[in-house]
């Protein structure tokens, strides 16, 4: 348990030191920020081995109760086949973003309190993962939402960063409200705040249907908001206005998907609630399409894959959806393999021509092989091709679909319909993946080169401090897919009592669509280079270029109504209260007026006044008595 | 000698002092117009000394305490509208308002701007 509290504390202590010591020694920042996430990759990789050697693994460290006056809090951790598997993957995207990062923000003058809160999102991610307690994860959690809003509005001298971290911040503490009634419900259901507590009590039928029910759409909701799905998924793309090494560490491999692996964590509470197992079938599908064809149409390369994060994750819940939490977390590890490394090449990509925009880029190949190479690898894991990650992740999200379609009730508690809607849904998108892929991928490195000015002259390849960690992340892009192979093990890892079922059917089914998707999107490019091949959707582009406008619909519905009823309270209070106020100052004053004219300064008048007053004083003692 | 007389002429005295020190402007005859004030409460004193024949004779020691003082008080007092003359030009005691509320004479010309 040693190894557990290191991978908390040296991100912590890397960012204290970075908070106090950065704005005086502005030099020791990378170091401190890398030892800080080395150190938690150490730790985490033994914890790892650990978890594979003695699986299924299940540690528990329990810390000092906390008092409440009904059930106790503890200050808990634990270590299991899960929390190990995902504190790896942290540590390592945050490790190559610790390393990338002074590359690619050189001469920064707010590096230092960058570097720092990097690292203390790593600690408070490393928090979440080992977390016992709901408590201590809801500490984690907000932690990486500060931070992940300080960090999007990094370049708060621009309208768009400052935007975007408000609008991160509001939409996520929407769902938190939620997610912080869903504790309290799921505690007083379970009789502790403790996670494995609530887990076994599950297990012991000790939670009633309908208490797990709502405990568990409360939870769903800070989920929903956490992990950017559906009804809460638009802070995500704004979001793309932080640095491009945050995005790839907390906008699409670690914070987002804390809330899948929150639900998979309780997921034996999940398991009691149907009806929350169907609602997160039908927000998996329609994120998961709708974020996709949204993803085809956007020309900023960052939004593209911030939309590709949305869809992505939407299978890791269509996953949990459908009974596999083997599956979700798979592609929990998978995809935040492959996303860093596309974000990361993405921000290589971007230092090079200097702009988001991939009508601006374009002929890629030759100046930047190494991006080129990685990045390409990233996408053929994205699309879901066979050798790579993806396809075995996704592979394993669709068979479990799949078995819970064809034999939903023996399987579990899961509808059959979502297990229909989950398998037809995540083909189709299948194919909608491979299609923006291919169409990022042919608009950034192939064809003529388009930028103007500068970009265009001199696109050179990344330094080599962002080169190798595209080379390193590129490696389990490739190979952990081999994971899946092993159907019992990865399972037995996590402390899963499932199967991953790779189905040969929708395996050659998804292959085919994919290949399809892309080999659409590459004619339509053939025939006219020079042209975005999703000038094709012609009537559609528009809408999916705008997400199909739900941001103009929370404007209207939401944010408006808000302006207006704020600007009627001001007006109250500008004109109502506040004059009531002032004008009874003004009142009071006036009347003081008055009084004042008697203070001339002539001391003759006062004295007069003073005689008179004894006079009659005197007048009155000596008639009155 | 009855006690009737010198009360009435210290009545009058004192009278005429308040008189002085209200109605007057120049702060020289305030001042005279105190000690007339003072004078008469002497005589006061005097004259109940010798009404209740006082073997300690503190009335009229007490007066004589009452006119050294008043000199050295005198004295302060004219040197002090000295100075106020030398720093001001006037020792008129409706001009000398400093110590008025500030703007209670708003819309009156300013004494001072007037000269």
């Amino acid at each position: 348990m040693t190894a557990v509290v290191l991978a908390i504390l040296a991100p912590t202590v890397a960012a204290a030191v970075g908070f106090f010591s950065g704005r005086r020694w502005p030099r020791t920042a990378v170091p401190v920020a890398v030892a800080g996430a080395g150190v938690a990759l150490a730790a985490a990789v033994v914890l790892c081995a650990r978890a594979v050697r003695d699986a299924p693994l299940g540690d528990a460290l329990r810390g000092p109760r906390v008092p409440t006056g009904t059930i106790e809090l503890g200050i808990d951790l634990r270590l299991d086949g899960l929390a190990a598997l995902v504190s790896v993957a942290v540590a390592a995207v945050a490790f190559a973003v610790q390393v990338y990062s002074p590359a690619y923000l050189r001469g920064d003058p707010r590096y230092s309190s960058y570097t720092a809160l990097v690292s203390l999102f790593t600690a408070a991610m490393m928090l979440v993962v080992f977390a016992d307690d709901l408590f201590v994860l809801l500490v984690g959690w907000e932690v990486m939402g500060v931070c992940s809003y300080f960090l999007i509005g990094h370049h708060w001298e621009q309208e768009g960063a400052r935007a975007g971290a408000v609008k991160a911040f509001v939409v996520t503490r929407l769902g938190d409200v939620g997610f912080l009634f869903g504790i309290f419900a799921l505690a007083f259901a379970a009789g502790t705040f403790n996670i494995d507590g609530a887990r076994l009590a599950a297990l012991d039928n000790g939670i009633p249907q309908s208490s797990a029910t709502v405990a568990t759409l409360l939870l769903l909701c800070g989920v929903v908001g956490k992990s950017a799905q559906f009804p809460l998924h638009t802070w995500l793309p704004d979001a793309m206005a932080g640095p491009t090494p945050v995005s790839a560490l907390i906008h699409a491999a670690t914070m987002v998907a804390a809330g899948i692996y929150l639900v998979a964590r309780l997921y034996d509470v999940f398991l009691l609630a149907p009806a929350t197992l169907a609602a997160m079938a039908v927000i998996a599908a329609v994120t998961m399409l709708g974020a996709a064809l949204a993803a085809l149409a956007q020309d900023d390369i960052k939004r593209v894959l911030a939309y590709s994060t949305v869809s992505q994750l939407a299978y890791m819940l269509a996953g949990l959806a459908v009974g596999s939490a083997a599956a979700a977390t798979f592609h929990l590890l998978t995809h935040a393999a492959f996303k860093a490394l596309l974000f990361l090449a993405a921000g290589a990509v971007i230092h090079a021509v200097g702009t988001n925009q991939m009508p601006d880029m374009g002929g890629l190949r030759r100046a930047m092989p190494v991006t080129f190479v990685t990045m390409t690898l990233g996408l053929a894991a994205l699309a879901g091709l066979a050798p790579l990650a993806g396809f075995f992740s996704k592979e394993a999200v669709l068979g479990a679909a799949e078995e819970s379609a064809l034999h939903g009730s023996s399987a579990g508690p899961v509808p059959t319909w979502a297990g229909w809607l989950v398998l037809v849904v995540g083909l189709l998108t299948v194919s909608v993946t491979a299609a923006y892929a291919a169409r990022l991928w042919l608009l950034t490195f192939f064809g003529r080169p388009r930028g103007s000015g500068v970009a265009r002259a001199a696109p050179h390849e990344a330094p080599p401090a962002m080169r190798w960690p595209l080379v390193a992340l590129a490696v389990p892009t490739v190979g952990l897919g081999a994971l899946g192979l092993q159907r019992d093990r990865l399972p037995q890892w996590l402390g899963v009592d499932e199967q991953l079922h790779l189905g040969v059917v929708t395996s050659v089914i998804s292959t085919a669509l994919a290949l399809a998707g892309a080999a659409a999107v590459v004619l339509m490019w053939r025939r006219d280079p020079a042209a975005d091949p999703s000038d094709r959707l012609a009537r559609l582009r528009p809408a999916f270029a705008g997400a199909f406008y739900v941001d103009e619909l929370y404007d209207r519905v939401f944010v408006r109504p808000v302006s207006a009823a704020a600007r009627a309270v001001r007006w109250t209070d500008d004109s109502v209260v506040d004059a009531g106020v002032v004008g009874s100052g003004h009142t009071a004053t006036r009347l003081a007026g008055w009084l004042r004219l008697a203070q001339a300064g002539n001391v003759q008048t006062y004295l007069t006044g003073m005689l008179a007053g004894v006079v009659i004083v005197a007048v009155g003692v000596v008639t009155l008595t | 000698m009855p006690l009737l007389m010198p009360l009435v002429v210290a009545a009058l005295l004192f009278s005429i002092g308040i008189y002085g020190v209200l109605a007057r402007r120049n702060a020289i005859l305030v001042l005279m117009s105190v000690e007339l004030m003072l004078n008469a409460v002497n005589l006061n004193l005097v004259a109940f000394d010798v009404w209740l024949r006082d073997e300690l004779l503190s009335g009229q020691v007490f007066t004589l305490f009452v006119i050294t003082i008043a000199a050295a008080e005198v004295g302060l007092g004219l040197a002090i509208v000295l100075l106020v003359f030398r720093n001001r030009a006037t020792s008129q005691l409706d001009e000398l308002v400093e110590l008025r509320e500030a703007d209670a004479l708003r819309g009156q010309p300013d004494v001072r701007a007037m000269r």
